[in-house]
């Protein structure tokens, strides 16, 4: 029994010893604050899910302190607390590490470090600068203990989320009344061309705010630079428009480029009707008739030829539709139709050159192949009718032939000799 | 024919002189087909032989444009419809015709089985005729693959496969028929092969021995025919009689088979042989893979069978069955004794019934439950 009191003793050694590491290393932050906070939208709840949790950060890392104290006033007085940023103090408390190019190396090298830098020079940043706390800044799109990265479909800067994140404080006419701008932007884009393809067909590839105002540089593109937001993806037109001679026109007159004929937030889908010189299109309102340069002929015969490519391409889809309903072999027309389409998408690109030397060979090309394929399909269709011709011809034939075999059968079998 | 008038009867003599064709046309005359309620049946044989020759014509042609391979055969078939010359008619009769033997030639081997048609002496011929049927399956089996479409690929892929799950041997033959242990162009040139020299080869001589023994045995009496009395026996001549209504027949047939091919040039519903999108190997199979609808019977019972029964693979058990029943059918004349001597054999006409029924329900299933 004496024995095995040192043994006793060295054991409850080894076992205080171990309590008293696992007790250090516990982060005490969250055993306190999940108590005391309720509800999925308590921080606590959140940061469950926040990418810096799952890249093993801690409170600390963020706020400061000593997470190992039990007491929280022993932790706001350890070394390093920084407790709760003010608003205008974010930028700076994530830009910590957002902005030092070598820590955030070991948890994501190819992760931008500039996005403090850019969020200065932004509207939200300049305004920030000026003790406006009213504007965004990185929890405002990114949340606080909720963070993911920005390509995961839970992130709220997803680009299917994000124009719901902006359009949190810009459709908030009241919160937006004393910058005065308008705050119908979210409506407009969401009826855009641009808004039906991200919205309405998640297509992921389709512009979000970001992608023409910027990110964390955010800022309303300037009449000289809107050609250059557009181009950034349609890079054909704009390559097209600088090289037309509107774009000196524009310049001269100040009209921003893209936005002139077709708006901004509320890009709807290219008509064809916005060339020429009938009433709804765009030419007329700086072109007219005698205003002594060639502008307004030109749109009436670019006008003029887009309608005849997209009228041939109707009447031959039409002819190649009625062959198909006849069960009729039309693989090979259905891909011209495909070239038609091409030449079709080429020339209204070809438009913003508004050169008819430009777009004449190609609407020219698109009109010969529409009708060569509906003459095609006019031989098919002419073909079906070839078939059912035969057949009649040969069933007739062949019917005539039965006829005569039967008749002799019944002759044969009249005679005595043969009958049954 | 002993006349000798005008041209033809010149020619005739002139023929007859050299290969001595009057006996053979005396036999003919001779020869006799009993006349009864089921004399319909006969002509099923003769439908199934017109289609044949249809077959053999309209092969030709294709073969002349077609070229097998994974890289030509989709394209050549492609060609064929799209840009030679009434292409599209010879597949198109070729696609019909294929399947209207095959179904002629069923209506021809039941016929003969419930008409007891098998019954000695001509157990030859039934063994011939069911070698056939059996031929003419290949036939439509190579012959699927052959244009290298999706769906062919994928039905093969799967027919092939369960040759693969046979015993010891299922390795040996599945890589015997695919020409690897996958469906690839090595496929299609050997089943190209089959499909255009071994099995017409074959097909002809078995089917140049069924119709030796069909012309010395003649046609088959009913069972009951010995018990009639002479004057109840009424029967027609072979020729011209009965040649003549066989002619009238493939006429009717050939008829029914131009306004199948012009109306419905690409088959009706879930019969059909639309070219389609070519076979991709590394595309996820069609949702629905269905084989030729004779083989749709098989097909749907291997598909509901549990996938295990007392511990050996349901597929397995289905293949033997299906093999077994197979040598049954095959050998029916030799076990069925009563009809032999005479008897009517009814254990034989319910085990036939059995068969078209299981066979029926489980087409119909087949395209049902797909």
């Amino acid at each position: 029994m004496q024995r095995l009191i040192p043994v006793t003793a060295v054991f409850v050694l080894i076992l205080g010893l171990c309590f008293s590491i696992i007790s250090s290393a516990q982060d005490n932050c969250l055993d306190c604050h999940t108590d005391w906070e309720d509800g999925e939208n308590s921080p606590t709840q959140k940061w469950t899910y926040d990418i810096h949790n799952q890249v093993g950060l801690t409170c600390a890392d963020c706020h400061g302190g000593d997470p190992t104290l039990d007491d929280m006033d022993d932790v706001r007085n350890s070394k390093g607390y920084r407790g709760l940023p003010s608003t205008a103090q974010i930028p700076q408390f994530c830009g910590r590490c957002h902005s030092d190019a070598t820590y955030m190396k070991k948890f994501n090298p190819a992760l931008p470090v500039d996005q403090v830098a850019k969020y200065i020079t932004s509207r939200h940043g300049v305004l920030l600068g000026t003790g406006d706390d009213k504007v965004a800044t990185c929890i405002s799109c990114h949340s606080a203990h909720n963070t993911s990265p920005a390509s995961s479909p839970m992130s709220s800067v997803y680009p299917l989320n994000l124009p719901a994140v902006c359009s949190g404080c810009h459709s908030d006419a009241e919160y937006m009344a004393e910058y005065g701008i308008p705050t119908d932007q979210y409506e407009k884009f969401a009826s855009s061309v641009h808004g039906h393809a991200l919205l309405v067909n998640e297509d992921i590839g389709a512009p979000a705010c970001n992608d023409c105002h910027g990110n964390h540089g955010a800022v309303p593109p300037g009449v000289e630079n809107i050609s250059a937001v557009c181009g950034s993806c349609h890079a054909k037109v704009a390559s097209l428009f600088a090289d037309s001679p509107h774009r000196a026109a524009f310049e001269e007159n100040g009209f921003p480029q893209c936005e002139t004929c077709h708006s901004n937030h509320d890009i709807i889908k290219p008509l064809d009707n916005m060339v020429g010189t009938e009433q709804n299109s765009f030419c007329i309102e700086c072109h007219s008739e005698d205003d002594g340069n060639k502008g307004f002929e030109t749109a009436s015969v670019i006008s003029t030829l887009l309608d005849s490519l997209v009228r041939s391409e109707q009447n031959a889809i039409e002819v190649i539709d009625e062959a198909e309903i006849k069960g009729m072999e039309i693989d090979d027309e259905r891909f011209a139709l495909k070239d038609v389409r091409s030449s079709l998408v080429e020339s209204r690109s070809l438009v913003h050159s508004f050169s008819l030397d430009e777009i004449r060979p190609e609407l020219e090309k698109g009109i010969a192949l529409a009708d060569v394929t509906r003459i095609n399909g006019l031989g098919i269709i002419d073909n079906y009718f070839f078939r059912r011709k035969g057949l009649g011809i040969s069933t007739v034939i062949i019917t005539l032939l039965a006829v005569i075999i039967w008749i002799k059968i019944r002759r044969i079998e009249r005679q005595p000799r043969n009958r049954a | 024919m002993n006349q000798v008038n005008g041209v033809g009867g010149r020619l005739y003599k002139w023929i007859d002189e050299r290969v001595k064709i009057q006996a053979f046309v005396d036999y003919m005359a001779h020869k006799s087909v009993p006349k009864h309620r089921h004399s319909i049946w006969y002509y099923f044989g003769g439908i199934s032989l017109f289609f044949f020759i249809i077959q053999v014509a309209t092969g030709i042609l294709l073969l002349l444009y077609y070229r097998p391979g994974a890289d030509t055969a989709y394209e050549s078939v492609k060609f064929i419809i799209t840009k030679v010359e009434f292409g599209w008619l010879i597949r198109a009769i070729h696609s019909w015709s294929a399947n209207l033997m095959i179904l002629a030639a069923f209506i021809h081997m039941f016929s003969v089985y419930f008409t007891k048609a098998y019954r000695r002496p001509r157990e030859l011929t039934w063994l011939t005729g069911v070698g056939l049927l059996g031929l003419a399956m290949f036939f439509g089996f190579s012959g699927y693959l052959l244009p290298w479409n999706e769906l062919a690929f994928f039905a093969t892929k799967v027919g092939t496969g369960m040759v693969g799950a046979l015993p010891f041997v299922g390795d040996f033959f599945l890589n015997l028929m695919r020409g690897s242990s996958e469906v690839t162009g090595a496929t299609i040139t050997r089943f190209f092969g089959w499909h255009v020299a071994i099995l017409p080869a074959l097909f002809t001589v078995v089917l140049t021995v069924h119709l030796i023994l069909v012309q010395r045995q003649g046609m088959s009496e009913p069972v009951d025919w010995d018990a009639k009395k002479p004057s109840e026996k009424t029967v027609m001549p072979f020729f011209p009689n009965f040649i003549l209504r066989d002619l009238l027949l493939w006429l009717i047939a050939l008829n029914v088979l131009a306004i199948l091919a012009v109306f419905f040039p690409y088959g009706v519903g879930p019969f059909h042989w639309l070219l389609g999108v070519k076979a991709d190997p590394f595309v996820p199979p069609p949702p629905v893979i269905r084989p030729e609808w004779y083989f749709m019977f098989a097909f749907q019972t291997l598909k509901m069978l549990p996938a295990t029964v007392m511990h050996i693979e349901g597929e397995l058990i289905g293949i033997f069955g299906f093999g077994l029943g197979g040598i049954f059918w095959t050998l029916v004349p030799f076990f069925d004794r009563k009809t032999r001597h005479g008897q009517k054999g009814r254990l034989f006409v319910i085990i036939g019934l059995a068969a078209v029924i299981f066979i029926l329900v489980m087409t119909i299933l087949g395209y049902i439950l797909e």
